[in-house]
């Protein structure tokens, strides 16, 4: 008996080492599993999970891969997650093609990641310039974009007219302030945006800031402290309110769609839903009576390393046909990133006109050879914003705080 | 009056006397004794306890997959410097403390520190009091007094990130429902979560109220345990209610209290969905704690730091761990005491 008890003990307790054995060898990923060398099939990760198959966008992969004759292979998954997939992925395992949102473009380049147009043979003599920098470091380039969108100031001409504001006045900071409050008078509220404590929130106050002239390898310019300072007076004198700080642009939107605002900053992204409720836009006015520059919003389309070389000439086809035209960018919502393609889109809707022309004013983010610095420094940015805006600290002492902790961090 | 067995026995409470031991396997010996045994008699005891590793094995294979690993990884981790490259090239330099000096000097440290402390402790005195008035309010059952006290299970049941955003909804600064009920008593708009001064007591309010069921079961649990006779022998000396709360329940709850105490404690320590979500930190640094530092530093951030985010992460481990070792000093004074 006692013999029997103990031999079951011990084949369990074997069984269950051998289980937890073969769990964890289970779960390593073995590498060469899935690999697609010499096939015609071409896998492409995009960040659009809520664009299925259904959608214009995997529509128009389709048509590419059918006009090419190949198939290609769609993977949605959110941009952050894109970018881990795409650093932890094995060598052997990258996509053929990747999306990315354009300011992280830079740090997958700087991982040694993606292909230069030099390696790939891509020609991007017909894209837009100024969207293209964001892909550009140290003169190499890494990617196109797909389409671009920017900032706006959309206005409720109701609003405004009941105010007795008059757009055209609405030139530069103060004339927008001297709006806002002519509209506050009225009995409505001012403007609203989104100052969260996130990338968004520097992408809203982007605008002001390059409008203002400042730069942002040095945070806490005069002309930074007067752009911020323009926000926060908003928000102390109620031309703004409180929920600023905690607003996301979605949620700025619908704030605006009440049609208790006067005014919104938001993206050419609501355009056709501005157009619905009968708001239109203006570019957001800069300092110098011209219009601010706006940071560019948009995927970036790249092609990563891979073992066989001989892809790269399909991979390239592949972002030709999405990049060409304004299929592509259309399906998604953007501005087309070609002379050709924007005036296809004008073509259809004259309307375009404005955001195709702040598309052409604006500036990506990773500009200037910024890089990967741009992350570290956007978000000393936006903590600015929020002590600055929030009371804590004055915009001068937030912003002084802001560039310490980014040059300290930066090296 | 003798000491009667109180203690309930809730599910970690009372629990094993550390100086105990382990109870002597079958055929244990001493080294004396063990000279003299036959071969039979040893080869059996090597078999024994053989058997008891191997009822040992799967925990500890467990244990050490599943907790010491990640421990030494996280710690690893927090020795090195890791950036992105280093999950391309999976090379990341031994850097020493460099990582907990960093975050030591790093400006954010004591107001994170200071935030903790007040989140923490704030959270579990009010929870523990309102846990332990609602036990007590419930222990005389009335009608639907149990319909009652399911209804106040509810905010323990929630999905955290379903009442952290109904919190957040509830606090907003201009549309929040909460403004609305202040401004009909002629209060003023409060920021709760856009103003540096008032966005902690915005998180402290949510996770008290997510917190008070935890506390309310525990305590109620806690006090069916106390025997009716001992409040029968009180009134019969004349006690009034506060007096016999105070003087009898309170005391022979101690024991539920404390791992009450410590369990919420360890688990306040790491909250971070309800801060993250309702101010994510809050205006500057105002709401930070090490946990939302911490994952801020990580992956919230512009650039993912991770070695300092988990020198951060050990630093908390770290204080829960010194709460831990006081409530066992705790447990075995009370235990001699008995």
């Amino acid at each position: 008996m006692d013999k029997n008890r103990t031999a079951r003990i011990v084949g369990a307790t074997v069984l269950s080492g051998v289980f937890v054995a073969a769990a964890l060898t289970g779960c390593s990923s073995t590498p060469s599993d899935n690999d697609s060398s010499g096939s015609t099939e071409y896998t492409l990760w995009d960040p659009y999970p809520d664009r299925d198959a259904s959608s214009d966008w995997a529509k128009a992969i389709d048509a590419c891969a059918a006009d090419i004759g190949i198939t290609i292979k769609r993977n949605a998954g959110n941009t952050g997650d894109t970018v881990k997939d795409l650093t932890t992925a094995a060598a052997g395992k990258l996509p053929d093609i990747a999306m990315v949102d354009n300011p992280k473009v830079s740090t997958l380049a700087d991982a040694g990641l993606l292909t230069t147009t030099d390696d790939n043979g891509l020609d991007v003599s017909d894209i837009q310039e100024n969207i293209l920098t964001a892909g550009q470091i140290d003169g190499k380039t890494y990617g196109v974009p797909v389409g671009a969108n920017t900032l706006g100031l959309y206005y409720n001409p109701a609003v405004l007219e009941a105010a007795g504001v008059d757009i055209a006045s609405v030139t530069d900071g103060a004339s927008l302030t001297a709006a806002l409050e002519k509209v506050v008078a009225s009995g409505k509220k001012g403007i609203t945006f989104s100052a969260v404590g996130t990338e968004e929130g520097s992408f809203q106050f982007l605008p002001w800031f390059w409008g203002a002239g400042a730069d942002l390898t040095a945070l806490d310019s005069s002309e930074a402290v007067s752009a911020l300072t323009l926000w926060t007076d908003w928000v102390k004198n109620g031309l703004a309110p409180q929920s600023v700080l905690q607003n996301t642009q979605g949620t700025s939107w619908d704030e605006f769609k009440t049609g208790e605002f006067g005014f919104a900053e938001n993206g050419s992204w609501f355009k056709s839903d501005a157009d619905a409720a009968g708001y239109n836009s203006i570019q957001i006015p800069g300092e110098n009576g011209k219009p601010a520059p706006a940071p560019t919003g948009g995927e970036f389309i790249t092609i990563p390393i891979q073992k066989d070389t001989a892809r790269y000439a399909t991979s390239v086809k592949i972002v030709k046909c999405l990049t060409e035209g304004n299929t592509g960018a259309d399906s998604l919502g953007y501005v087309a990133p070609t002379a050709a393609g924007q005036e296809a889109q004008l073509a259809a809707d004259p309307t375009l006109e404005g955001w195709v022309t702040a598309v052409g004013d604006a500036k990506p983010r990773t500009a200037d050879n910024l890089g990967v610095k741009y992350g570290t420094i956007s978000e000393q940015l936006y903590t600015a914003v929020q002590n600055a805006l929030s009371g804590g600290l004055s915009p001068a002492d937030a912003l002084a705080a802001a560039q310490k902790a980014a040059s300290e961090k930066l090296g | 009056m003798t000491a009667m067995q109180t203690v309930p026995r809730t599910g970690t409470g009372g629990g094993t006397d550390p100086r105990r031991g382990v109870a002597p396997t079958p055929g244990a010996t001493r080294p004396a004794e063990r000279r003299a045994e036959r071969p039979a008699q040893r080869s059996q005891r090597l078999r024994h306890q053989f058997v008891a590793w191997g009822f040992i094995a799967p925990v500890a294979i467990y244990m050490i997959v599943f907790y010491a690993y990640p421990l030494f990884r996280n710690l690893d981790l927090s020795f090195r410097d890791y950036t992105l490259a280093s999950f391309i090239t999976g090379e990341a330099p031994f850097v020493g403390i460099a990582n907990y000096v960093e975050v030591l000097r790093s400006p954010t440290f004591w107001p994170a520190l200071g935030s903790t402390a007040v989140f923490t402790l704030g959270s579990i005195a009010v929870q523990f009091a309102l846990g332990l008035a609602l036990a007590v309010f419930f222990y005389r059952r009335f009608p639907l007094s149990t319909t009652l006290r399911a209804l106040f299970l509810v905010p323990w049941l929630l999905p955290l990130l379903v009442s952290a955003s109904i919190w957040a909804w509830m606090l907003n600064s201009d549309s929040g429902v909460v403004n609305a009920a202040l401004a009909v008593f002629g209060i003023s708009q409060v920021n709760w979560l856009t103003s540096p001064q008032t966005s902690m007591i915005g998180v402290l309010i949510a996770n008290i109220w997510i917190g008070i069921p935890f506390n309310l079961v525990i305590m109620y649990a806690g006090l069916q345990n106390i025997p009716d006779e001992v409040y029968e022998a009180s009134s019969l000396d004349g006690a009034n209610a506060w007096q016999t709360f105070w003087r009898i329940t309170f005391p022979m709850l101690r024991p539920v209290s404390a791992i009450t105490l410590l369990l919420g404690l360890i688990y306040t320590l790491k909250v971070f969905d309800i801060i993250w979500i309702m101010t994510r930190g809050g205006p500057g640094d105002s709401s930070t704690t090490f946990a939302i530092w911490s994952y801020r530093l990580g992956f919230g951030g512009g650039s993912p730091d991770l070695s300092p985010a988990a020198a951060v992460g050990n630093l908390l481990i770290v204080i829960a761990f010194v709460f831990g070792i006081i409530y066992i000093r705790t447990q075995r004074r009370t235990e001699d005491e008995l």
